[in-house]
């Protein structure tokens, strides 16, 4: 039997502030452990919480990004469970009335487009950090990313399969890029996903006994969590067990799950609306100067480069996928104006030599700038496009202007006839055979004397006058 | 309504209580007491009465995105029972 896979996300990311949600510690990441503290982040009793004005706006900023409705008037409650990296023994979070709810994205996957649904997007902060030792007695508790501002991006089940995800979450992390709303590093802990999972055989209508996995950090693991738990699932099933609903935790080195004592994550959070905390009410006036203020998104980009650059979808929605890159583009395409060959640059030579050395886009070594000059070099003639090659690998690796690396390294063109002349007449002295050859009709052995030719110059003579007055002399 | 042992004991346990057997026997009648007394409540026809989350009608109390300096270290940790390494330490937590 075939079976089909069904996934829901709940995407947690740190939202860019400055200073924490409910008071005025610092949310740099980093810092020597729990001295960016205060008495309400640590839970001190009869402390007063005060909500972050940055913090609805940035979440209301996510909401229209991804086609939320705004909630008009909203409200905090407290989710109260006890683990030592929550100080209060309740988290300050969104139940019934979130800030955003029904909205969409839209992925693609081997060019089928679908929309996926956004349940909610809600606020909450962040809990601190516990380190565990095996040989000490106990654990240590740093609460310096405690009350660091979250928001928590609820999908509906609409997700079927790995690669449907990984597009999802790529989509998502460059919308929250876009938006400047949170530096979505995954190696930080500011974007992390907890992946709702359940099975069933094909053209059944109800869902399957669904799992949840906490806390994935990577794409890598959220990837290898889903492939892992569908496989077991799917074995448990067809060797005639149930799956149990609980949380399991994915051991991503050991490329397993693992069932978490259920008693302990019984999801009884007993929420109720905080106190202390009073409602939020998003008026049209707000949600417009918000919506106002939104950058051109993603999908927006991706069709102005197809219309204004004339570029192949699959470019388009590459370049478009991570801000970075985008801004890179558009930086070289203003000054060279040749968006096809910058988009080429970057398509192959740019991504492929980042992905060999392990690099992110954000590490790209040169600016845009250099890149433009690059393409200026060919188009002016004054180095071929072989050497061109060259020179980006040295521009890459020595951070270099190609201006100054072809001047340094006398890369330009030879297109001074006379020395094209010597050099094809000496070849030409070498080859006799091939000489002949080509007086017999062989035109590879033409080929051939353009290909020494070149070899001599380096690469460096303008080949179309190597063919010009190589057939000359040929022909003599 | 009935209040079972068993929901006694969901609720020690959600509060991280060592109740005794005779905790909870007594616990149960009392459980029992409160939640009738509380009942009463659900006499009331609060059809098309809006929930109270708040009983002052104050909304959007906001603070700018400001920094300021945080605590010292060592004011933070003054309560804590136990320290270790400028963190606060904790029974061992196991997974
Ligand atoms: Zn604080």
């Amino acid at each position: 039997m075939e079976y089909e896979i069904v996934i829901g996300l709940e995407v947690h990311s740190e939202l860019s502030t400055k200073s924490k949600i409910f008071c005025s510690c610092t949310t740099e990441f980093g810092g020597e452990v729990n001295t960016h503290t205060c008495p309400i982040c640590t839970g001190m009793p009869g402390v007063l919480p005060v909500l972050n004005k940055k913090v609805v706006e940035y979440a209301v900023k996510a909401g229209l990004a991804s086609n939320c409705k705004i909630a008009e008037y909203s409200k905090q409650d407290r989710k109260n469970y006890f683990y030592p990296d929550l100080p209060k023994a309740y988290q300050i979070s969104q139940y019934d009335l979130p800030l955003c709810y029904e909205g969409y994205i839209d992925i693609e996957v081997d060019d089928v487009q679908k929309r996926i649904g956004i349940t909610r997007i809600h606020i909450e902060e962040d809990a601190g950090k516990l380190m565990h030792d095996e040989w000490e007695t106990g654990s240590l508790v740093d609460y310096n990313r405690g009350g660091v501002p979250l928001i928590e991006i609820v999908s509906e089940p609409d997700l079927r399969s790995a690669q449907e995800v990984k597009a999802y979450l790529e989509n998502l992390k460059a919308i929250l890029e876009y938006i400047n709303v949170s530096d979505c590093k995954m190696q930080e802990g500011s974007l992390r996903a907890d992946v709702n999972l359940s099975v069933r055989p094909k053209g059944q209508k109800e869902f399957g006994t669904r799992t949840e996995m906490k806390n994935l950090n990577s794409f890598k693991a959220i990837i290898r969590a889903i492939e892992g738990e569908s496989a077991r699932q799917i074995e448990v099933i067809k060797s005639g067990g149930v799956i149990v609903q609980e949380t399991r935790r994915w051991d991503d080195n050991k490329g397993v799950s693992y069932a978490m004592r259920s008693k302990e994550e019984a999801h009884d959070y007993r929420y109720f609306p905080d106190p202390d905390l009073m409602p939020i009410v998003v008026d049209e006036k707000w949600k417009e100067e918000i919506k106002n203020s939104l950058p051109e998104l993603p999908e927006a980009r991706k069709k102005r480069y197809i219309s204004e650059f004339s570029l192949p979808h699959y470019d388009a929605s590459i370049l478009t996928s991570s801000k970075v890159l985008a801004d890179f583009f558009e930086e070289a395409v203003a000054k060279s104006k040749n968006a096809k060959a910058v988009s080429n640059w970057i398509m192959g030579d740019l991504l492929r030599i980042l992905k060999e050395k392990e690099m992110e886009i954000e590490e790209i070594p040169f600016p845009a700038d250099y890149l433009a000059k690059l393409i200026e070099l060919i188009e002016k003639g004054i180095i071929s496009g072989t050497i061109a090659k060259k020179v980006f690998v040295q521009m890459f690796d020595e951070r270099k202007d190609p201006g100054v690396i072809v001047k340094e390294k006398g890369l330009e063109v030879i297109s001074d006839e006379s020395a094209i002349s010597g050099i094809i007449l000496k070849v030409l002295e070498n080859n006799p055979k091939s000489i002949e050859d080509y007086k017999n009709g062989k035109e590879k052995a033409f080929g051939f004397l353009v290909g020494q030719v070149m070899r001599e110059t380096k690469g460096k003579a303008d080949p179309k006058i190597i063919n010009k007055l190589l057939k000359t002399e040929l022909d003599k | 309504m009935k209040v079972t042992k068993e929901t006694i004991e969901h609720v020690a346990n959600l509060a991280r209580l060592n109740l005794s057997e005779k905790e909870k026997e007594r616990l149960t009648t009392d459980m029992e007491n409160i939640i009738s007394y509380v009942d009463k409540l659900n006499q009331l026809d609060t059809k098309g009465v809006k929930s109270t989350e708040h009983v002052i009608p104050i909304k959007n109390v906001f603070r700018e995105d400001e920094v300021k300096p945080s605590f010292s270290r060592d004011k933070i940790l003054s309560n804590a029972p136990e320290v270790e390494d400028g963190c606060f330490k904790v029974p061992k937590i196991v997974e």
